[in-house]
């Protein structure tokens, strides 16, 4: 096989062709910047030279008062940010999604759209008309909780420091909710109706029909759905930066990583922008990224029994 | 036989559920809406009721179309998204129909290498980006823009038209080669077409966060003359946060084009998703 193999098999230089404009693409846009900004992060300025600094950056993040504060900060608010997401967002998500699956429903179409629309819709224009209908100035939330006698409930939400992070949470899953539903919709539609037809013989329906039957079917699609659920979450930026601004506030309290990142690197007002830094914070968020990926790779996915129908 | 699986009340509480969220996920939308058509006054004084006669205004489009820059940054999008998914699609069918037609060396290592990206987002490499695009002088063009999100879609458009590209039968392609057709064209004839449902979903996939993006806008082409509408309903909003009239219109603004393409795309998003993605 081995010999004589130059003689048979030419370069076959199409494969090249087909190949070469999407990985030049990608490797020149995508993974030379991604490994430059790690590279980056190894580095500092002194007198506008770079000088290698191995890994102080990472100390000075960790450890110095001065910014060890607001990462630990952004670091946990990202991490209550995701929690909010796998405790409202997927379990929601999974409901309707069972609910639409349902052989008999009606209308089950115009649901799944009507739910699915936020979802296309930019961080900019949710940020901003969230902003609006809890805003005090504009009555929309204290007249709504009027109608159901709980005006005495409303606080602006989005301005405390004690709410305004979980606010923003619900308001993101409010947005993505689509995205599971319509994953999920489609892992339950791949269950064979002969499945449920033996469970029903079997006097298993409802309720526990779902538990038993289509839950496990569905746990490789849930497993995906957490995985794209932690890495949006840890690269969210866009609807902190349209609602609070670059500053996130009230006092930081909705800091994330996104936004500690957008302000180092770029600088706000006062604080002058530090690539260097920037880049040891993406890099940090690089390895968070990869390190719950691989979680997912090698211990869920690998785990998972998947059933052939 | 689906009789045990239909009850009345069941159906009922379904029905309740899911009319519930539907609401919640409408309800903001409309409010936006709703309230972009009537007078200040009517806007804070009954916030949830619809346009009358009496208090139908438009001063709030007006403002926007004759302060904003508008429709060049709806220009800016159109031309960044439409090239960006022109090249995601194109060479990402090209090289999905590398990977999965032609048996070479390498051939899973390059499939690994290019499903990376699927997982780790573009957007940590903004730094060194930022960086080459100065070096480059490409800062402040649309073109930044369009490499950025090219690099963005492969991945995941590699990934998708893969699968579907093994599912073409052979012997079309083998019936081709026999009548002497090189390769190239056994692609672009034979291939390509069949291909055209999987693009539409990616397309969707592909383009939504395209046009909604933030961060690259704001990074690489925050010059006027480049801005993208997202960023551009940004800064407006940002600048023009007492005028409500304008504001209300800018959103409903910004909301109208994607609704509009959604509507016309979701039938091929939910096909996509229930055909493929998930198995």
């Amino acid at each position: 096989m081995a010999t004589g193999k130059s003689e048979r098999t030419p370069i076959r230089w199409h494969i090249a062709v087909f190949l070469a404009p999407a990985v030049l693409i990608y490797s020149a846009v995508m993974i030379v910047p991604l490994f430059g900004t790690l590279q980056l992060s190894l580095f500092t300025t002194i007198d506008n030279e770079q000088v290698f600094a191995g890994i102080d950056n990472f100390r000075t993040l960790f450890g110095d008062e001065r910014w060890s504060v607001s990462f630990w900060n952004a670091l946990w608010n990202n991490t209550w940010f995701f929690i909010i997401h796998m405790l409202v967002q997927n379990p929601v998500g999974i409901l309707l999604a069972a609910l639409l699956s349902h052989p008999r429903l009606r209308f089950s179409a115009f649901y799944r759209t009507a739910i699915f629309i936020p979802t296309i819709l930019s961080f900019v224009i949710v940020g901003f008309t969230w902003k609006l209908i809890l805003s005090p100035l504009w009555g929309v939330a204290p007249d709504l909780l009027d109608m159901v006698g709980l005006k005495h409930l409303f606080t602006p939400w989005l301005g405390k420091e004690e709410y305004a992070l979980t606010t923003l949470g619900l308001i993101s899953v409010w947005q993505f909710v689509g995205i599971p539903m319509m994953l999920i919709y489609a892992a339950l539609l791949s269950i064979p109706d002969e499945i449920l037809e033996a469970a029903e013989c079997d006097g298993i329906t409802g309720f526990s029909q779902f538990w038993k039957i289509q839950l496990p079917l569905i746990l490789p699609a849930i497993g995906i759905i957490s995985v794209l659920t932690f890495v949006g979450n840890f690269n969210a930026f866009d609807l902190i930066y349209s609602a609070q601004g670059a500053l996130a506030g009230p006092n930081y309290s909705t800091d994330i990583l996104g936004t500690f990142l957008y302000r180092t690197f770029f600088g706000f007002q006062l604080q002058t922008g530090d690539p260097n830094m920037g880049a040891t914070i993406a890099s940090i968020m690089f390895f968070i990224i990869l390190t719950g990926v691989c979680i997912y790779l090698f211990a869920i996915q690998t785990r998972l029994r998947r059933y052939q129908f | 036989m689906s009789q045990a699986r239909t009850s009345p009340a069941r159906t009922f509480a379904a029905h309740a559920i899911l009319i519930v969220y539907t609401v919640i996920a409408l309800f903001p939308v409309l409010v936006v809406v709703m309230n972009s058509f009537k007078s200040r006054k009517a806007i804070f004084r009954s916030p949830l009721s619809p346009p009358t006669g009496e208090t139908f205004d438009m001063i709030g489009y007006e403002t926007v179309l004759s302060q904003g820059n508008f429709p060049l940054y709806f220009q800016n999008s159109v031309i960044v998204t439409v090239v960006a998914l022109a090249i995601v699609l194109i060479f990402g069918a090209m090289a999905a129909f590398a990977l999965a037609e032609y048996r070479f060396r390498g051939n899973t290592l390059m499939g690994l290498y290019l499903a990376l990206g699927i997982m780790i987002p573009i957007r940590l490499g903004t730094v060194a980006i930022l960086e080459m695009m100065v070096a480059s002088g490409l800062v402040n063009t649309l073109t930044a823009l369009i490499l950025v999100y090219s690099a963005q879609g492969l991945p995941l458009a590699i990934f998708i038209l893969t699968e579907f590209t093994r599912q073409i039968s052979d012997d079309l392609k083998n019936a081709g080669r026999i009548d002497g057709l090189s390769e190239y064209r056994i692609f672009f004839q034979l291939v390509l077409p069949l291909l055209r449902p999987p693009m539409a979903t990616v397309a969707v996939f592909t383009m939504i966060p395209i046009w909604n993006d933030l961060w690259f806008p704001l990074i690489l082409a925050p010059a006027e003359s480049t801005k993208t509408v997202t960023l551009g309903a940004q800064l407006f909003l940002g600048q023009f946060v007492t005028n409500w009239n304008a504001v209300l219109a800018a959103l409903s603004l910004a909301i109208l084009p994607v609704l509009v393409l959604y509507l016309i795309f979701s039938r091929q998003l939910i096909r996509g998703i229930t055909s493929g993605a998930v198995k």
